[in-house]
């Protein structure tokens, strides 16, 4: 079972132009894939992943969810909701609840759980992204930033998703934090076969932690492959204002310092492997 | 004359229940002393929590001290007659680029500040000209803020500061909602401000790659400045930062890695041409 893009076109009207914020976007997501996304602002990437929870209605093309098209009139789309799971941007702004607890409960009650349940699952989704005991029972207001992100991310946990889409978890967390809730969601991709689907802005996180990226510019998927693969086209990235991890930057330097190295490497420890090898073999 | 002086600066936040008595007392600032030069560039660093912010509010009189003092261009921020000319001179720069634009045009978005100030119309209109052309963003000028991308906005709310005048800018994590696209442009902006017109400026921020042009960094941890110095010798610490929730820019992390290793390279590496040049000795 997959998510399957197929020529999917989204067109709006802005002040009577027509604007095209998304073009011919065709991807196969299996099961259990960690996915990056990046692209700089108004590329498209945060209209893509409300597509693919039902949020936003393709002006045309079609996506299937499980082997069911998403934009047939009489999909489930609620359903689809509880199942795609979407983190927006900034999602503590969206907690509202008297208590940490409660405002976890309120996604499976509304799913229409029982007590029980519910409260069932609100306890294990805050466990899973590491929400101490102690603040289940204080409002969300008392909370630091990270702590109130990570307490959003449980409220989409907490409906059980098969694959959590999160538009950039990590804005304005500080390294600690970042480090702690991207290891989560890593943790939750092995442990549960998530397919995790995370847009960022950092290259060093993608390039850390996804096992494929699709690179978005103007609408349009401009590169679908592996981290390694698409941090090799450090020029057309930066052309699209993005760039690669400093570390691919030291490799590619090192070459053209005439180092007979790689320059594939995006993440400390291969880049670290490889400068050895070639410093000693000297 | 130092631009900031902070002095044993204590701030607590207090809440009180309905019948005013006090429940709780936080300090997020505590008995921190720092001095910034004119035309300094200072970084202040620190995990959330760590007090950054409620600091920064201090050196535009958002906020008054609990204890101690803050003088910005000799001006005490305690006194209310200093009010709006620390205001003038200190000016702050927030996080959203959409809470603080209001303009339905950039232009009037950026003469909205010198308008309050009373400054005569024309030379408002010089104010905006110079402020957007500072920034990049004239040709913008009559465009809709709403038009614009994050980096944009943000360097039109730095404009709308830059009109007033101001001695000092503060940005309070001002680029942690931009792409790094629009984050470079902001920095540019800033570095700009400060080589070329000497404003001083102090950077809050969690991206450390954007620290490393720091005259000065300070690191904050539960309300205290806990490490201080040029942003070498802060970087060279890379465990002592990882144990305060920081971390070093990729490059720095690679070099430490590296020399532990047992490859000479020498400590608090900064740039990918720096580790190359020490790589390339190496060799």
């Amino acid at each position: 079972m997959a998510i399957i893009v197929d020529k999917l076109n989204y067109v709006y009207s802005d002040a009577g132009h027509q604007v095209q914020a998304l073009q011919d976007i065709s991807v196969v997501i299996p099961d259990g894939q960690f996915l990056g996304i990046i692209g700089h602002t108004g590329s498209g990437k945060s209209t893509f992943i409300q597509h693919l929870n039902g949020l936003l209605k393709a002006s045309s093309g079609n996506i299937y969810y499980n082997g069911e098209d998403i934009c047939h009139k009489d999909y489930d789309r609620k359903q689809l909701r509880s199942k795609v799971g979407l983190v927006f941007q900034y999602p503590e702004h969206q907690l509202f609840e008297a208590d940490v607890f409660q405002d976890v409960c309120f996604g499976p009650k509304n799913l229409g759980l029982d007590r029980k349940q519910t409260e069932l699952r609100a306890f294990t989704a805050l466990r899973q992204v590491g929400v101490p005991e102690d603040l289940f029972y204080v409002s969300p207001f008392e909370l630091s930033g990270g702590q109130k992100r990570r307490v959003a991310i449980a409220g989409v946990l907490a409906m059980e998703p098969e694959v959590l889409i999160l538009d950039e978890p990590t804005a304005g967390l500080d390294p600690k934090g970042r480090d702690d809730l991207l290891d989560q969601l890593a943790k939750l991709h092995k442990e549960r076969n998530m397919t995790i689907i995370l847009v960022s802005h950092s290259m060093e996180d993608v390039a850390n932690y996804a096992e494929r990226i699709l690179v978005m510019d103007k609408g349009k998927i401009l590169f679908d492959q592996t981290p390694k693969e698409v941090f090799s086209h450090v020029k057309e990235l930066e052309e699209i204002g993005l760039g690669a991890p400093q570390v691919t930057y030291v490799m590619q330097e090192l070459k053209n310092k005439g180092f007979s190295v790689g320059t594939k490497m995006t993440t400390i420890e291969e880049a670290k492997v490889e400068i050895l090898k070639v410093l000693k073999g000297r | 004359m130092e631009m900031i002086k902070i002095k044993n600066l204590i701030h607590e936040y207090i809440r009180r229940d309905e019948e005013e008595n006090v429940v709780d007392i936080k300090r997020a600032v505590d008995d921190v002393n720092i001095e910034v030069k004119p035309g300094e560039f200072v970084a202040i660093l620190g995990h959330n929590g760590s007090g950054k912010s409620t600091l920064a509010k201090h050196i535009n009189a958002i906020l008054y001290p609990s204890e101690g003092a803050v003088w910005v261009n000799g001006m005490d921020t305690s006194a209310e007659e200093n009010l709006w000319k620390v205001r003038q001179s200190a000016g702050m720069v927030f996080q959203n680029p959409d809470n603080q634009i209001i303009g339905s045009v950039v232009e009037e978005d950026v003469g909205f500040g010198p308008e309050n100030m009373g400054i005569p119309t024309e030379e408002i209109w010089e104010r905006v000209e110079e402020s957007l052309k500072s920034v990049g963003m004239w040709q913008y000028r009559k465009k809709s803020p709403n038009k614009l991308s994050g980096g944009q906005k943000q360097r039109v709310a730095i404009a709308g500061v830059v009109a007033m005048h101001p001695k000092c800018i503060i940005l309070d994590e001002a680029t942690a909602m931009l792409d790094p696209s629009g984050r470079k442009e902001v920095l540019r902006a800033v570095r700009a401000l400060n080589q070329v017109e000497e404003v001083t400026i102090v950077h809050i921020t969690h991206y450390m790659e954007e620290v490393i042009y720091a005259d000065k960094v300070f690191v904050m941890d539960q309300g205290k400045v806990v490490m201080q110095g040029t942003p070498r010798e802060i970087f060279s610490k890379v465990e002592e930062l990882q144990k305060l929730r920081l971390a070093v820019p990729q490059v720095t992390q690679l070099a430490y890695e590296l020399q532990k290793s047992g490859l000479p390279i020498k400590s608090g590496i900064l740039t990918v041409e720096e580790l190359v040049e020490e790589l390339c000795k190496c060799g």
